[in-house]
């Protein structure tokens, strides 16, 4: 009698992880996806040209780039409020840079390492320092921004060489827009690192259990300075690209891009309290945000509107997200 | 026939703050020995063991392993030895499967067009195979996550990483305390085999009855500080609960 009590919750726990998969993450967010995709579509018959949806992944390119990043650092139990600050601040070290006729890809190099300072900053706070993300990086954002308007003495900086606008900003590589196309190689190098190297078990396993993780040997906090690092990266590759859309590099760019990223990471099925999430998540993440964002657009909705509607969704994404933790 | 010490601590002590849960204990095993630690609730039993494992490095004190000095910085440099350690809550990871939890840090590679990727394949055959063969789990998947366990499979999972890479010394802290009657029936079976296979094996536990079954020596420690050693076929359960309240002290 007991054994078959056991044999059939061993086929509930199987059918229940089964159930796991079609209720949360991919399927409900395409599903969703798909939903808001027709009903716009409905409404504004301009939503589904190609040259509309190309626009939307071109304008949504960003927000994947910095939300893979800020996804990495969540899986770790972190979170990062200073990615728009890092974005501008890496944005106007490249334009400084290129202004004063540095080579393209050294003005880059150094804006990708400014990046990774900022994030080895963050990540020795939280890691050897003990302050809790959302202060280290709350922190971060104010000093970043500082700076960035200390650099340009508050103005922006215009006109950059073509080739350098070509390659990160408005050129294509066969029809695919450079910045999707740069979207596109990080997903799938954050991908690789996620789940083909020790060091993405290592992120998932520190936000699993930190503790646990450092009694199976993992170096808990070169993995946390290295994830911050990452992430200052992909906000770098974010300003450079931002910088080449705009063809300026402004202090005051940037502004409220960790509420996109985070949003994006958490509708893609993140947990805030770290361990779970894709990289590919966060992609569909962002795309929701992308088309929302884009609808109302197309609909002529305000965007005062517009703000008091996306911060409805990202609260109700974290508390979806909440309850989903509290049944398990 | 005489055995040498696998592992010897000499006077190690280990403060947290103002609590002195190591007071210069001494400790040692034989090769293919079977220790059994026992003493009150905070007696410093685990963190002991977590010196042993390298968890903790103490304050002061000596570590020798196979008749060598060692400087202990890590549980890496335990597990570089032949230490591995099943911790009291298991220390396992929910968010991941079995295989994953089974090779944390020290996960296999494979090349792939000459880039490095994990190896999950190999890992997850070598997981089933020790998990089935040398534990006789009856689990459906190593790809199953840990959280969807009982708690005697989670401690499965956490004895078959412990037995990954051989052990020459498998140290169990509380392996039994959530298990049922049968399972733990399991586990001393499965002690009894690895004394057979010479690894030795420091087992913790309050219940006295298993540790007599089992051991071949049992140390008894005292506010932080091992003050008894009693050899099983000598001693009976009320010799050692008067020793673990600090009631009498024995050496030998
Ligand atoms: N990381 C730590 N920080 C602070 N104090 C600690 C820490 N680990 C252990 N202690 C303290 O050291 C003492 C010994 O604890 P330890 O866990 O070694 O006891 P134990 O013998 O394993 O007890 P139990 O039988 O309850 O598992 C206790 O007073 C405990 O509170
Ligand atoms: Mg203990």
């Amino acid at each position: 009698m007991k054994n078959v009590n056991e044999k059939s919750n061993k086929k509930l726990t199987r059918m229940n992880s089964l159930k796991d998969i079609l209720v949360s993450q991919y399927f409900v967010i395409i599903v969703i996806l798909l939903v808001m995709g027709i009903t716009i579509s409905f409404l504004s018959p301009v939503f589904l040209t190609s040259r509309n949806l190309l626009n939307v992944l071109l304008q949504t390119s960003i927000n994947i780039i910095v939300a893979v990043g800020v996804t990495m650092v969540i899986l770790t139990g972190g979170i990062d409020l200073g990615v728009g600050s890092v974005v501008a601040l890496t944005g106007v070290t490249l334009g400084t840079m290129l202004k004063a006729n540095f080579p393209i890809p050294i003005a880059f190099l150094l804006a990708v390492l400014v990046g990774a300072f900022t994030g080895i900053i963050n990540g020795l706070l939280v890691s050897k320092g003990k302050v809790p993300a959302f202060v280290a990086t709350l922190g971060m954002m104010s000093v970043a921004r500082g700076l960035s308007l200390i650099i340009t003495g508050g103005r922006s900086i215009y006109v950059f060489p073509k080739s350098f606008l070509n390659f990160f900003g408005i050129g294509y590589l066969w029809f695919i827009p450079m910045p999707v196309v740069i979207a596109i190689v990080v997903v799938i190098v954050a991908h690789y690192i996620l789940n083909q190297t020790r060091f993405g078990r290592y992120v998932y396993s520190i936000g699993g259990n930190a503790e646990a993780a450092r009694l199976a040997g993992v170096k808990v906090s070169s993995m946390l300075i290295m994830t911050y690092m990452f992430a200052g990266v992909t906000y770098a590759i974010g300003g450079t690209i931002l910088t080449a859309r705009l063809n300026s590099a402004q202090p005051i760019a940037g502004n409220g891009y960790e509420l996109d990223a985070i949003a994006a990471a958490v509708i893609g099925g993140t947990s805030l309290s770290g361990g779970v999430g894709t990289v590919w998540g966060t992609v569909l993440g962002a795309l929701i945000m992308g088309v929302l964002r884009n609808g109302l657009n197309l609909l002529n909705i305000s965007s005062y509107i517009q703000q008091v509607l996306i911060g409805t969704v990202i609260v109700g994404a974290v508390l979806i997200d909440r309850l989903r933790n509290n049944k398990a | 026939m005489k055995l040498e010490n696998i592992l010897e601590l000499k006077n190690i002590s280990k403060k947290f703050g103002a609590v002195h849960a190591l007071n210069g204990t001494d400790f040692h095993i034989k090769k293919g020995e079977v220790v059994g630690l026992v003493g009150d609730n905070g007696a410093g039993k685990s963190t002991l063991m977590k010196v042993i494992n390298g968890v903790y490095t103490p304050d002061s004190g000596k570590y020798i392993f196979e008749g060598e000095e060692k400087h202990i910085k890590s549980p890496r440099d335990t597990a570089a030895l032949g230490i591995e350690m099943v911790f009291q809550d298991f220390a396992l990871l929910d968010n991941l499967d079995i295989a994953e939890n089974i090779f944390l840090g020290r996960e296999l590679y494979k090349s792939v067009l000459g880039i490095n990727v994990l190896n999950r394949k190999e890992m997850a055959k070598e997981s089933e195979k020790i998990v089935r063969e040398k534990l006789n789990l009856d689990i459906d998947s190593v790809k199953s996550k840990v959280k969807n366990l009982s708690g005697g499979e989670r401690q499965g999972v956490a004895i078959s990483r412990a037995l990954l890479f051989d052990p020459k010394l498998l140290i169990l802290d509380e392996p039994t305390a959530s298990l049922s009657v049968d399972k733990i029936k399991n586990v001393l079976n499965l002690i009894k085999k690895l004394k057979e296979l010479g690894i030795a094996v420091i087992l913790i536990s309050h219940r006295l009855q298993e540790i007599m079954e089992v051991c071949d020596r049992i140390s008894v420690m005292y506010r932080g500080k091992i003050i008894s050693e009693l050899i099983t076929s000598e001693t009976d359960i009320s010799e050692i609960v008067t020793c673990m309240v600090g009631g009498n002290v024995k050496v030998y």
